[in-house]
C-alpha cells in the first residue's frame, strides 16, 4: 500500500510538468546560478570553492523545504481518502517524504558532479554524509507530522510557515560565512538543525574534516527531540483530525 | 457470540469558531478570553449488539447521526465516549466516488485504491481483469480518471470494494449505484455477499427495501437512539407514523 502512495505522489508530480523530472533539477540549478554569481562577488573571494559551499547548503536547505512543506499538506490533500477509509494517516505524510528523499537523491548526484568538476577529491571520509542525511529525514519527517497536525487546525499556518522558512533560509548560512560575525551571534546559528546539517556538509566536503563529537550529538538531539515531538502530536491528535477536515 | 458490539457510543463533532479562524486570531482570542466553541452530539449513547449473519437496517431523518455512526462502526472515526469490538473483516462501502485521482488512469487508481483497502498486489493483479469487466470499464483502462462520468467512478469504486468476502459489510445508500442494469449486476453481488454469512449493516431511505431485507433495526433521531429490536415491521410503522406526523418522539 505504500508502494502505491508513493507512485501516485511520484506521478502526480512529474506528471503535471512537461519537463518533468528535468524541471526539479533545473529549478534549484538556475537559482543556484543566479546566486553564485551575485553573491560570489561578495563573498566568493574569501570563500574557497564558494560555488560549493553554496550549493552544499542549496541541496540541504532544498531538501528541507520540499519535504515538510510536502509534509503539511499530505494529511489535507488526502482528507477525502481517510475520511472514508480505514487507513493509517502516517503512511501519507511518510509517502510525500520518500517521494522529497529520491529527489534530494538526484540532486545530491548533481551535487557530487560539481564537487569532482571543482576538482576536490573524494574520500572515505564523505560516507560520513550518510549520518547528517539519516539526522535531516527524521528532522522533516518530525517537523512534517507537526506541521501537517497544525495545518488541519489552523489554514494560516501555510503562510506562518512559509515566513518561517525564509527565516531559517537566511539563518543558515546559505551563501554567507558566519565567521564575519560576532561570536555570540555566530552560537546562535546552532540553534538551526539546517544551519548543523549544512555545515557537517561543509566539513566533509571542502575540509575534508568528519566533524567532532559535538556536532554529531547535536545533530542526533535534533532528530531525536523534532521527531519524537511529532510522533507525540501525531499519537494525541491523530483520531482528532476527521473533525475538521 | 456477537460480532458487533457497539457500547454507549457518542460522537461529539467541535464547531463554532474554532475550524474558520487561523492560528493567529486563536491566539488572540484565547488571550482575550473570547474563543467559543460549540458541541455537537452527533451520536449519544448509541448501544447494540449484532450477531452472524443479522442483516440490520439503519434509519432516520436527514441529520440522524446514521453516517456518523458507520463511521465509528469502520473505525474511521473514534468515539468520544463508548466503544466499539469487532470481529473479523469489514468493508465499508460509505460514499464511494471520492478520494480517487483525477490525473491517474483508471488502472492506476484501481491499483491504489485497492492497496488501501488492504488487497495485497498479487490479490489486485489476479482480480484487475475481473474489477474492469464487472464496471464495464475496459476501454477506459487507460484514459484519466477525470474523464469518467460520476456513474461510472461509481461504478469502478464499487466494484473494487466489493470483491472481498467481509465479516461485516456496511452499505450506506450504495444500492443504487449506476445506471439500471448495472443496479441490477450490484444488487446481485450485494446478495452474493449477504447470503454468504456477512452481518450486513444497511443505511437506506427506502423503507420497503429495509422491511424486505433487515432482522434487525436502529431508528435514530438527532443522534438519539429512538429504539433497537428485531420487531422490523412493528418499528418501520412507527418510523412511518412519526414521518407522517402522527407520532411524535
Amino acid at each position: 500500500m505504500f508502494e502505491e502512495l508513493v507512485k501516485r505522489d511520484f506521478k502526480q508530480k512529474y506528471k503535471r510538468s512537461a519537463l518533468g523530472m528535468v524541471w526539479s533539477i533545473l529549478s534549484p540549478l538556475l537559482m543556484m546560478c543566479v546566486m553564485a554569481t551575485i553573491f560570489g562577488h561578495f563573498f566568493g573571494r574569501s570563500i574557497e570553492h564558494y560555488i560549493i559551499y553554496l550549493f552544499s547548503g542549496q541541496v540541504v536547505f532544498n531538501y528541507y523545504t520540499e519535504s515538510t512543506n510536502g509534509g503539511m499538506h499530505a494529511l489535507m490533500s488526502n482528507a477525502r481518502i481517510f475520511t472514508k477509509i480505514n487507513v493509517p494517516k502516517y503512511l501519507f505524510l511518510f509517502s510525500k517524504n520518500v517521494s522529497a528523499l529520491i529527489n534530494f537523491g538526484i540532486i545530491l548526484v548533481v551535487y557530487l558532479g560539481f564537487v569532482w568538476f571543482e576538482g576536490i577529491t573524494f574520500t572515505w571520509k564523505f560516507l560520513a554524509l550518510v549520518y547528517p542525511i539519516v539526522c535531516l529525514i527524521f528532522i522533516n519527517l518530525g517537523i512534517g507530522l507537526i506541521l501537517s497536525a497544525l495545518y488541519i487546525f489552523f489554514r494560516d499556518v501555510e503562510y506562518l510557515y512559509r515566513l518561517f522558512t525564509q527565516i531559517v533560509m537566511y539563518g543558515s548560512a546559505i551563501f554567507y560565512d558566519i565567521n564575519r560575525l560576532p561570536q555570540d551571534l555566530q552560537n546562535v546559528f546552532y540553534l538551526n538543525p539546517i544551519f548543523v546539517c549544512i555545515t557537517y556538509f561543509r566539513n566533509v566536503v571542502l575540509n575534508n574534516t568528519v566533524p567532532d563529537f559535538w556536532l554529531h550529538a547535536l545533530l542526533a538531539g535534533y532528530a531525536v527531540v523534532l521527531f519524537g515531538l511529532g510522533y507525540y502530536v501525531y499519537k494525541k491528535y491523530n483520531y482528532k483530525f476527521l473533525y475538521y477536515v | 457470540m456477537p460480532i458487533l458490539k457497539v457500547k454507549n457510543v457518542s460522537i461529539k463533532y467541535v464547531t463554532g469558531d474554532f475550524k474558520s479562524i487561523g492560528l493567529k486570531e486563536y491566539v488572540v482570542r484565547k488571550l482575550k478570553n473570547n474563543y467559543k466553541v460549540n458541541e455537537f452530539w452527533a451520536n449519544k449513547n448509541i448501544t447494540f449488539e449484532l450477531e452472524r449473519g443479522d442483516m440490520l437496517g439503519i434509519i432516520g431523518t436527514n441529520g440522524a447521526g446514521k453516517s456518523t455512526l458507520l463511521k465509528a462502526i469502520s473505525g474511521i472515526m473514534v468515539p468520544s465516549d463508548g466503544s466499539v469490538q469487532r470481529e473479523g473483516k469489514i468493508a465499508a462501502l460509505l460514499e464511494l466516488a471520492s478520494g480517487f485521482d483525477g490525473d491517474l488512469t483508471v488502472k492506476e487508481n484501481a491499483y491504489l485504491r485497492g492497496a488501501l483497502l488492504g488487497y495485497t498486489r498479487k490479490f489486485m493483479d489476479d482480480t484487475y481483469d475481473q474489477i474492469i469487466e464487472f464496471a464495464e470499464l475496459k476501454e477506459f483502462e487507460d484514459r484519466p480518471f477525470k474523464h469518467l462520468s460520476s456513474g461510472m467512478k461509481s461504478r469502478l469504486a464499487f466494484s473494487i470494494a466489493s470483491l472481498v468476502n467481509p465479516d461485516i459489510l456496511i452499505l450506506d445508500e450504495v444500492l443504487s449505484v449506476g445506471d439500471g442494469s448495472f443496479r441490477k449486476k450490484s444488487e446481485a453481488k450485494m446478495k452474493e455477499i449477504i447470503n454468504s454469512g456477512a452481518t450486513t449493516i444497511l443505511v437506506s431511505h427506502s423503507l420497503n427495501q429495509v422491511r424486505s431485507m433487515c432482522n434487525k433495526i436502529l431508528w435514530l433521531h438527532r443522534g438519539e437512539q429512538i429504539t433497537f429490536g428485531s420487531d422490523v415491521q412493528k418499528i418501520c410503522d412507527d418510523y412511518q407514523d412519526f414521518l407522517d406526523g402522527k407520532l411524535k418522539i
